[in-house]
């Protein structure tokens, strides 16, 4: 029985051919848990007549930490570092999507400078995070200067990140009702003169790939996605972008003040590796598009709610100074922030897609259950599908293309 | 086939025994188990919510009947519109929902999640194995009769289990974190404290009273 298989060119398809006359065996091959390409801990178990991937099976779940039980255990706040370690590649973004859920649990609104602090957060996250999407992806075709360059920028970032947060990586910078702290002075400007500094330097890099012989080859026609499939798999962010579908949470369901911001959201056409890479190249543009628009407007005001007072923990100098704040502080530290009982599910265009919080509250500090919906592990199961037919080597190209993070994806 | 305006209202109507449930955001209805198929059916092919974001499942607790609610998030790419679907299990020991990947593929791995965790078995499933933890786990750490820190188990692979004798350990917890307990109740009880579910290099974990 001979089955028809996706090839780009058909010198392959005629060793497919001869092969299949010789009934070639098929063999099983594990790429992972611990391979370069698979980006952390994925294991693929694929089944190959010869170069070619007749079935592969993805096998998530080494990395699960049980995030969703933990939170169970713990008052609001505190599970805020356990959002650092989801998408570790773009932890302030995960930070603000959970803030911005608990708020809505507790139908809080932040006053517009924290919203601002918080648009500027999401999105050098998001550059970070694609950076090193490009870079590795760079690595994983065979392209390493890209991720030399990236590397570099994303220095640049963790610098800002370190100054606002006081922590580079796991920067734990959100509170239910506002944010740890206010900007660092000067910082805007440093921000600014990073996004001015970056554009060239982003030019640079993506002329290294997009035009390059060797990465088109790699990328162009390869893990074809179509939008049918995207949507029916649940892809989100720029791989769903990628395959056409205009979706995105930040133009579609605007929060923490997006609306105000101009931005274009890019999709591509043919829904390839290729495709998605355009897309993340361009969403970094955009990125600095916001980030300038939010400096230029940048309000002023407090960077937490006020008026949250069983919510958000009083200001040190209040705390050590007036009874009535101590205490205020300390039922907030030891019971958590007093939520409304409820249910709500709360979305957040991430870098890698839509980071959902599903929060069930029966009252009081800790959430009765907290279901995380992480873009990775949606992106992930189309997996299947898309490198059946295709060679061991695409199979690498459209892991790098569909940039997840295991963090994420297993909990 | 154009989508009605009020999907709610159009909701209600076609699906009678829907009963809404009460939502801190977006429309959410409660629904028998049995007509879940159906109504997320109709919402993807007549009312414009196309995209199946999210399906999970809450344990509201060991001795509450119903035990298991399956939650249902769908999302409309054109309207921009979440839904929210409840549905309780009929049976608390062998909870059991229908599966939607037929409808969209990007169930069957949240589905399997759902399984793995909290034990919800979805009928007609094309592949119901665990995903998150290994083929052979004995629990559903979700469910709410699991402890924080884990269950003595045997290692997924029997031949190294064999040869080191090692397994699975609960997590030290060393008297910590401090953990408090969700729902309005007196302060005392409220109060954090480290569940018993500690035991150190020194101290052997306490057995468990009940099973």
């Amino acid at each position: 029985m001979a089955t028809e298989y996706a090839f780009p060119d058909n010198a392959a398809k005629t060793d497919a051919a001869a092969a299949q006359e010789f009934q070639t065996e098929k063999m099983s091959l594990a790429m992972g848990p611990s391979h370069p390409s698979t980006h952390g801990v994925l294991r693929l178990q694929l089944e190959l007549d010869g170069e070619m991937v007749t079935q592969c099976d993805p096998i998530v779940g080494y990395l699960h930490r049980g995030d969703e039980k933990i939170a169970e255990n713990m008052t609001y706040n505190q599970f805020v570092p356990y959002t650092d370690r989801l998408d570790y590649l773009a932890p302030l973004a995960n930070n603000v999507a959970y803030a911005i859920a608990v708020e809505k649990l507790a139908n809080l609104q932040v006053p517009p400078r924290c919203e601002a602090i918080r648009v500027i957060c999401c999105e050098l996250a998001r550059i970070s995070a694609h950076l090193l999407g490009l870079g590795a992806y760079g690595i994983d075709v065979g392209a390493w200067t890209v991720f030399l360059y990236s590397f570099e920028e994303r220095e640049k970032l963790y610098k800002l990140f370190e100054e606002l947060t006081g922590a580079r990586f796991t920067t734990s910078y959100t509170r239910i009702g506002g944010v740890a702290r206010d900007v660092p002075e000067g910082w805007n400007e440093r921000v600014g003169k990073f996004c001015d500094q970056f554009l060239p330097i982003l030019e640079e890099m993506l002329n290294l790939l997009t035009r390059n012989k060797i990465f088109i080859d790699r990328t162009q026609g390869i893990g074809i996605i179509s939008k049918e499939d995207a949507i029916g798999y649940g892809l989100t962010g720029p791989n769903l972008r990628g395959s056409g579908v205009t979706f995105d949470l930040r133009k579609d369901k605007p929060y923490s003040g997006y609306e105000q911001y101009e931005f274009d959201v890019p999709v591509g056409t043919t829904g390839d590796c290729y495709d998605r890479y355009l897309c993340r190249g361009e969403e970094m543009r955009q990125s600095v598009r916001i980030v300038r628009q939010v400096l230029k407007n940048f309000p002023g005001g407090s960077f937490y709610a006020e008026d949250a007072r069983k919510i958000f923990a009083p200001r040190k100098d209040k705390v050590l100074t007036s009874m009535e704040e101590l205490i205020n502080n300390f039922m907030i530290v030891t019971e958590g922030p007093l939520m409304p009982p409820g249910e709500v599910y709360f979305e957040a265009e991430n870098p890698k897609g839509a980071l959902g919080f599903f929060i069930v509250s029966k009252g009081g500090g800790v959430p009765y259950r907290l279901k995380i919906r992480a873009p990775s592990f949606c992106n992930l199961s189309i997996l299947p599908k898309v490198c059946k037919g295709t060679l061991v080597s695409d199979v690498v190209s459209i892991l790098g293309s569909l940039d997840f993070v295991m963090g994420e994806c297993d909990r | 086939m154009t989508a009605p305006a009020d999907v709610t209202a159009a909701f209600q109507a076609k699906f009678p025994q829907a009963t809404s449930r009460p939502s801190g955001d977006h429309p959410a209805f409660n629904l028998p188990v049995a007509e879940v198929h159906a109504a997320l059916k109709y919402l993807r092919d007549e009312a414009a919510h196309d995209f199946l974001v999210d399906v999970t499942a809450i344990d509201n607790g060991v001795d509450a009947s119903p035990r298991f609610t399956v939650i249902w998030h769908v999302y409309s790419t054109t309207r921009h519109g979440y839904v929210r679907l409840a549905a309780d299990c009929a049976s608390d020991e062998n909870p059991v929902a229908p599966t939607v990947s037929d409808l969209w593929p990007t169930a069957n791995w949240h589905e399997r999640e759902t399984y793995d965790l909290l034990g919800v078995k979805f009928e007609n499933h094309p592949d119901l194995r665990r995903i998150l933890m290994w083929e052979g786990y004995p629990y559903h750490p979700l469910r709410k009769d699991f402890p924080l820190a884990g269950i003595q188990t045997p290692l997924p692979d029997i031949e190294v289990a064999e040869l080191t004798k090692a397994s699975v350990k609960p997590a030290p917890m060393a008297g910590g974190p401090f953990v408090a307990s969700s729902g309005e109740m007196n302060l005392t009880d409220a109060e954090p404290r480290a569940k018993d579910e500690s035991w150190t290099e020194r101290h052997e974990k306490p057995a468990p009273t009940s099973e």
